[in-house]
């Protein structure tokens, strides 16, 4: 087994909201998060694909397929967007690292052939960032 | 759905490696440089890595407010522009990185609760880093 991993990166806006929580509940707990004119960040994405290496080709997958994939799944709709009132994952759940760790597995998963999906790892800024395994 | 999430912290501090158990020569063999009687001084960089079930309501592994808030207080400012050698934990321990590595670990598990605590990774340069998992961890 052998372990593949390609970065890319992205620049977009969020904040943090919930609507069941009181405005001051809101404040409280998301802070600086929850200015509701948004804020953004540029976030490195790294996705890891697993595999055995194919003897005939020496790779554990295609990197232009790998690559295609990302761009068209993740970064064409994540880049330069508002994740609040653009993307819909977040049109109900709260745009954190965490959640856009998980949308972007959801989003990768099931169009990657060949190679498994193995990790989506995404920084939010180079001193934070989120590791996303598939696990329940 | 079941996330890790990692945040890094930076300080600064002194030290010196030298073992009460070695003899002088055994001391500047082992440590070569890093046994200089005066210590010397790295720009630390502190990984903590905890895990959870992201809370559907926050979206959150834990508040990141509370974990700097703990690392701030019980890390940070304990080890922040102090040497090493004249702290508590390392009144018997030589303060490789290391042992940082298992002080520091040590410290989040007894007090932050927030979030299970999976790992403590330590840069001491840009050259070499250390990672601990707590004793019980099964490497796959």
């Amino acid at each position: 087994m052998v372990y593949l991993t390609r970065k890319a990166e992205f620049s977009a806006s969020h904040y943090y909201h919930n609507p069941k929580f009181t405005a001051e509940e809101n404040q409280r707990i998301f802070g600086k998060c929850n200015n509701p004119n948004g804020h953004g960040h540029n976030y490195a994405l790294e996705v890891t694909v697993k595999g055995d290496v194919d003897p005939r080709s020496g790779f554990v997958v295609d990197l232009k397929q790998l690559k295609e994939t990302m761009s068209r799944e993740v970064l064409d709709a994540l880049d330069h967007r508002f994740l609040n009132k653009e993307v819909p994952e977040f049109f109900t759940r709260i745009p954190t690292t965490e959640n856009l760790a998980i949308a972007i597995w959801q989003r990768l998963s099931p169009k990657l052939k060949a190679a498994q999906l193995h990790r989506v790892r995404v920084y939010e800024t180079p001193d934070l960032f989120v590791d996303f395994y598939g696990e329940a | 759905m079941k996330a890790y999430l990692t945040r890094r912290y930076m300080f600064s501090a002194s030290h010196r490696l030298h073992s009460d158990a070695m003899s002088d020569a055994e001391n500047v063999a082992a440590y070569g440089k890093c046994n200089n009687p005066y210590g010397h001084g790295h720009n630390y960089t502190l990984e903590v890595t905890v895990s959870g079930v992201v809370d559907h309501s926050t979206g959150m592994v834990c508040n990141l407010v509370d974990l700097d808030g703990f690392v701030q207080r019980e890390i940070l400012e304990r080890f922040d522009h102090q040497n090493l050698n004249m702290l508590p934990p390392f009144a018997e321990n030589v303060p490789t990185t290391e042992n940082l590595c298992v002080v520091v670990y040590d410290i989040l598990q007894r007090g932050f609760h927030n979030a299970h605590l999976e790992k403590v990774r330590f840069e001491e340069t840009m050259m070499n880093s250390f990672e601990y998992w707590g004793e019980n961890r099964v490497i796959e």
